[in-house]
């Protein structure tokens, strides 16, 4: 039966399409294939989630091979919530692309783009989907060798250096991990998770083991870009075509995140994560300073797309805060910032994608005025700021609720001041790209207009979720809440 | 009408439909969206309904009872008349903004919960904002922003308070809170800013006369009676509130006597009439909560009456300056008759609508025992007439003649201002049916022998000492021997001895300011060095450097995780 064989569907659907997407020659063919393999699966992604929720965790073994000698996919209620958020950006924002990927990106090499993005997907889906630590460093390497080829596409050449710098830190980022899982193979002879975490507790005590959590800390946080190892993303972001960068913030980072939480607390378990190494105590302050200054620095910039890139790596800092807070309610925070933050990042770099699409900058300077010509575009990026904000009714808020709410169980009244005052810093950055679309005098609408349809459904499409899923949150919070009582060891 | 229908959706929903109607229904609309509202209101039964399902909390987004009754009605007639009022404005932003901020007004009012009440506290701070910014000058643009950074931050702390007002008590039902704990003390605070309490104040007076003609009279109906509708539904009965109270009644008068921004003494007179309100919760007696809302309800009109009546000379002449203008009731004379008719309310002449009102809360203080609030509420009563019963009309209508003549005020502003004016006069003769709506079983008579004459010869009294002081040369100088005590006391003693105090005052605040301010440079220097654009943090570095600085880091985790 088909539906036995999902999880590894899942994956394989599109790491197939990828090469027969470079053997189609026909632009328009590209992305109906991209498009097409994405919704399939995201179908998939909806059809797992539905499943685990229902019957628990799903293990399918590659070949029919039994782990730990083989490969095994597992996924329990954790990847599958990480499943739906990379599946459902990508079917978005692919219908996003088509557009904004004709006009910024040469047409004679559309289909290598649409390629590496079926093959960054693969990567992205591998990732989450897979039990097996090698695995994920395999589908890691995928994920961002597509990546840097997606960022370099971009036809201005800081693009190309962006990718470079990317590419030589991500490298770096990837080897530790590499080197970590060989540490842990070293000491334990596996690779399985579930496999490893069954055999680190007799050499939990050595510092091979101590030193492979270090890297794969260090590793992950690379690719998670969390503060101060996010010097790559700034960048990237601000010089990817505007496709990639909705699709990156809505995933790559994410991902990585959701690496870190999986290797935390179901490899090495939170008795020895926050226990014996102490990660939260380092993790706290680190948190907290990357969410002041990477929010100070939003308010400095000067074009829009670097604004969300630096609001980005703050945000991801709300995600660390709630790891460090070591507690159910925290992780239910993290978890559920991973899926919100996913929403209100593409929608607003979507927003920024109609921008560039129209002007071809999203220099703060030439928005001026900007909201008269694009009404409905700037009204998306409103509506997305609200929630990047936090505003009730947004998905924002019940992050910041919950991260609240997790800070008070812990007593830390100054956690719980700090969520709320950075808010503002967010209001802040948010009202400057406003001020000046709203505010600022512009001659003449007459060489702008608004952005054509095809972009507009897709960006609104993203915010109507946001607001969705900000009035019902009970999927959203009630699979969070289930995976962070997982992670934290509870029988599944 | 629709079961269960907030009425706040028909205004705000009404508010958005604006922009699709072609031009000539639009006027109507304007008109007829309070007018359902009210209608809708009106009909439904009271209790809660309109429950909300969200994350795992019930919100109760439509609570009616008699307190939120009585202000739901005047808040819709309140949106009416400044509707009727404001119909000849062209400017569509406006009108969707007035109707936007008033619909949050009254959902904030219906709102059972304190987390709809947050969200609507904060549409009101965000809808009510274009009011000011669409007068369109630059003073009106910062002047909005400093009022918006208020009304948003009183927004947060109350969000603040609310997170841990569940976290306490497991409820977010919006009852009686009470002071005590940090949670409910945050609330009151953010209650407080909205209010105006002394020292919180200073957004009311430098918003407000700056918005546009019919902006201000809108402003004027919701933003403060929405705070002290929370207060009374939060904090009935704190003792502190008669002190805050009291203190809110006396200290604008000084400024509102010395201000030569007519709608600024107005504001200043606004912050006064509120702290009756705020003593009257205080007091927490059913007659002082009677006083309260039917003081709310007669205030709204009046004052609104008021800003109308200077929103049309504004309108007319372009100024408000009360030493520019004078004279104006040959050119005005039914602006005049109105502006008098508000101006002897809030200075509750007998048979007017302050009257029945304002004597509720004295009555209820002294029958408490608040002696001292009583002293000075009666004091306070005297300086609202000196500064808004008189220097309004007689400085803009009457006084010197400034030479200038203008058209009457448009139909449909005097048509607004006739009708608030009857309104006024109605309920000054018969507060019955006010009365019927208060939140308790009235069992009040304004009209006794002690309160009319006790209240008469304060307006009395008060017109002479005016009249005198006119007379005595404030304005002729020839004549100022006759009365020379009085006339020094006024233009010599008091400003000298408020001016050394306020320049005391100035002087520290400066002082501290200016340290303040090199504090706050020093601070975003190094910001600037650190995050700016080509900041330490923000830079663009070469690859080896970030290199180096990722093997740090994992230098520092491998130490770390070892040791």
């Amino acid at each position: 039966m088909i539906s036995e064989h999902l999880p590894v569907l899942q994956v394989v659907v599109p790491l197939l399409a990828g090469p027969v997407c470079l053997l189609l020659r026909r632009p328009s063919a590209n992305w109906a294939l991209a498009a097409s393999v994405s919704w399939i699966t995201l179908a998939i992604a909806v059809a797992l989630l539905v499943e685990v929720r229902r019957a628990g965790p799903i293990i399918y073994q590659l070949g029919g091979w039994a782990a730990p000698w083989g490969i095994e996919y597992r996924i329990d209620h954790v990847n599958a919530f990480v499943l739906l958020i990379v599946s459902g950006v990508s079917a978005v924002v692919l219908l996003f692309a088509r557009a904004s990927v004709q006009r910024e990106i040469n047409n004679r090499r559309i289909n290598i783009f649409y390629t590496g993005w079926l093959l960054c997907l693969t990567g992205l889906l591998g990732m989450t989907a897979t039990g097996d630590a090698f695995n994920v460093f395999v589908f890691l390497e995928i994920s961002s060798l597509a990546t840097y080829l997606l960022i370099s596409l971009h036809p201005d050449r800081r693009a190309l250096s962006a990718a470079f710098h990317y590419l030589v830190l991500g490298t770096i980022g990837a080897t530790f991990i590499l080197i970590g899982i060989a540490l842990l193979y070293m000491m334990t002879g596996t690779l399985n998770i579930v496999d490893l975490a069954a055999h680190l507790p007799p050499v939990a005590q050595t510092r091979t083991v101590a030193v492979a959590f270090s890297f794969l800390v260090i590793g992950i946080g690379i690719k998670a870009a969390a503060f101060p190892l996010h010097m790559w993303l700034p960048n990237a972001y601000a010089y990817a075509p505007s496709a990639v960068t909705a699709l990156l913030a809505g995933t790559a980072t994410k991902v990585a995140v959701y690496l870190l939480l999986r290797f935390l607390f179901s490899l090495f378990g939170p008795g020895l994560s926050f226990e014996q190494y102490l990660l939260d105590k380092i993790l706290l302050p680190l948190a907290a300073v990357g969410i002041i200054s990477m929010s100070v620095a939003a308010i400095y910039q000067t074009t829009a797309k670097k604004l969300l890139a630096y609001s980005s790596v703050a945000q991801i800092g709300y995600m660390l805060l709630g790891i460090s807070l070591a507690s159910v309610t925290g992780l239910t925070a993290t978890v559920l910032h991973l899926f919100n933050h996913a929403l209100i990042k593409s929608a607003l770099f979507m927003a920024m994608g109609c921008v560039v699409y129209r002007i071809g900058t999203t220099q703060l300077a030439s928005m001026a005025g900007l909201a008269r010509c694009m009404p409905w575009t700037m009204a998306a990026f409103v509506a997305g700021g609200l929630s990047l904000i936090g505003v009730p009714l947004t998905v924002g808020f019940i992050s910041k609720w919950y991260l609240i709410l997790a800070a008070l169980e812990r007593g830390w009244m100054w956690l719980a001041a700090l969520v709320v005052i950075t808010s503002l810093l967010a209001v802040a950055y948010v009202w400057r790209v406003v001020e000046v679309a709203y505010f600022r005098h512009r001659e003449s609408c007459a060489e702008v207009a608004e952005a054509p349809l095809s972009l507009l459904v897709p960006t609104w499409l993203m915010i109507a979720a946001n607001y969705y899923f900000g009035v019902d949150a009970s999927l959203t919070t009630g699979v969070a809440g289930r995976a962070a009582e997982l992670l934290f060891g509870a029988a599944p | 009408m629709l079961e269960g229908l907030n009425p706040a959706f028909i205004l705000i929903v009404g508010a958005l439909l604006l922009p699709a109607l072609p031009g000539r229904l639009r006027g109507a609309w304007l008109l007829a969206v309070p007018a359902l509202g009210l209608l809708q209101l009106c009909m439904l039964p009271s209790g809660e309904s309109g429950h909300i399902e969200l994350f795992g909390l019930t919100l109760t987004t439509l609570r009616i009872d008699r307190l939120s009754f009585v202000f739901g009605i005047i808040f819709h007639l309140a949106a009416f008349l400044s509707m009727v009022y404001a119909l000849h404005v062209r400017d569509l932003l406006q009108h969707i903004a007035a109707l936007i901020y008033a619909g949050a007004a009254i959902g904030a009012l219906l709102a059972g919960d304190l987390i709809t009440l947050f969200v609507y506290w904060e549409i009101t701070a965000v809808s009510s904002v274009f009011l000011i910014w669409a007068r369109g000058t630059d003073r009106a643009f910062r002047a909005g922003m400093r009022y918006l950074i208020i009304q948003v931050g009183s927004g947060v702390i109350l969000l603040a308070g609310i997170v841990l007002y569940f976290h306490q008590n497991g409820t977010i039902e919006f009852s009686h809170l009470g002071l005590g704990s940090t949670a409910t003390n945050l609330i009151f605070i953010a209650f407080g800013i909205k209010c105006a309490f002394p020292l919180l104040h200073n957004w009311l007076q430098d918003a407000y006369p700056e918005a546009t003609v019919t902006g201000t009279v809108v402003l004027s109906a919701f933003t403060t009676k929405l705070a002290v509708y929370a207060l009374a539904r939060g904090y009935a009965g704190e003792e502190i509130l008669v002190t805050i109270g009291a203190t809110m009644t006396a200290f604008p008068i000084f400024y509102a006597v010395i201000e030569n921004d007519l709608r600024r003494v107005l504001a200043y007179s606004l912050n006064n009439q509120l702290g009756f309100m705020v003593v009257g919760i205080g007091v927490g007696t059913e007659l002082a909560l009677n006083g309260t809302a039917a003081h709310a309800f007669a205030h709204i009109l009046y004052k609104a009456l008021l800003f109308m009546s200077m929103g049309a000379v504004l309108y007319r002449v372009g100024t408000i300056k009360a030493s520019e203008l004078g004279g104006l009731y040959k050119s005005m004379p039914w602006t005049t008759g109105f502006c008098i008719v508000g101006a002897a309310s809030i200075s509750s002449v007998p048979l007017l609508s302050g009257f029945v009102s304002k004597s509720m809360i004295i009555t209820a203080a002294a029958a408490e025992h608040h002696w001292f609030a009583w002293l000075v509420l009666i004091f306070a009563s005297a300086g609202v007439l000196h500064h808004s019963g008189i220097k309004i009309p007689y400085f803009s209508f009457f006084g010197h003649d400034s030479g200038m003549r203008c058209r009457e005020a448009p139909t449909n502003m005097l048509i607004a201002m006739g009708a608030t004016a009857l309104l006024c006069i109605v309920i000054g003769i018969y507060p019955q049916p006010l009365y019927a709506l208060l939140p308790y079983p009235v069992d009040f008579a304004p009209y006794t022998v002690t309160h009319f004459i006790t209240q008469l010869q304060l307006v009395l009294f008060s017109v002479m000492a005016f009249t005198m002081m006119m007379r005595s040369g404030v304005y002729p100088p020839e004549l100022r021997s006759t009365n020379l005590d009085f006339d020094w006391f006024y233009r010599r003693a008091v400003p000298h001895a408020l001016g050394a105090v306020v320049d005391l005052g100035w002087g520290v605040s400066r002082v501290l300011m200016e340290l303040a301010l090199i504090q706050v440079e020093r601070v975003l220097t190094l910001t600037d060095r650190i995050l700016g654009p080509d900041g330490v943090l923000t830079r663009s570095r070469t690859t080896g450097a970030v290199t180096l600085l990722v093997m740090l880091c994992l230098l520092v985790m491998v130490i770390y995780s070892l040791a």
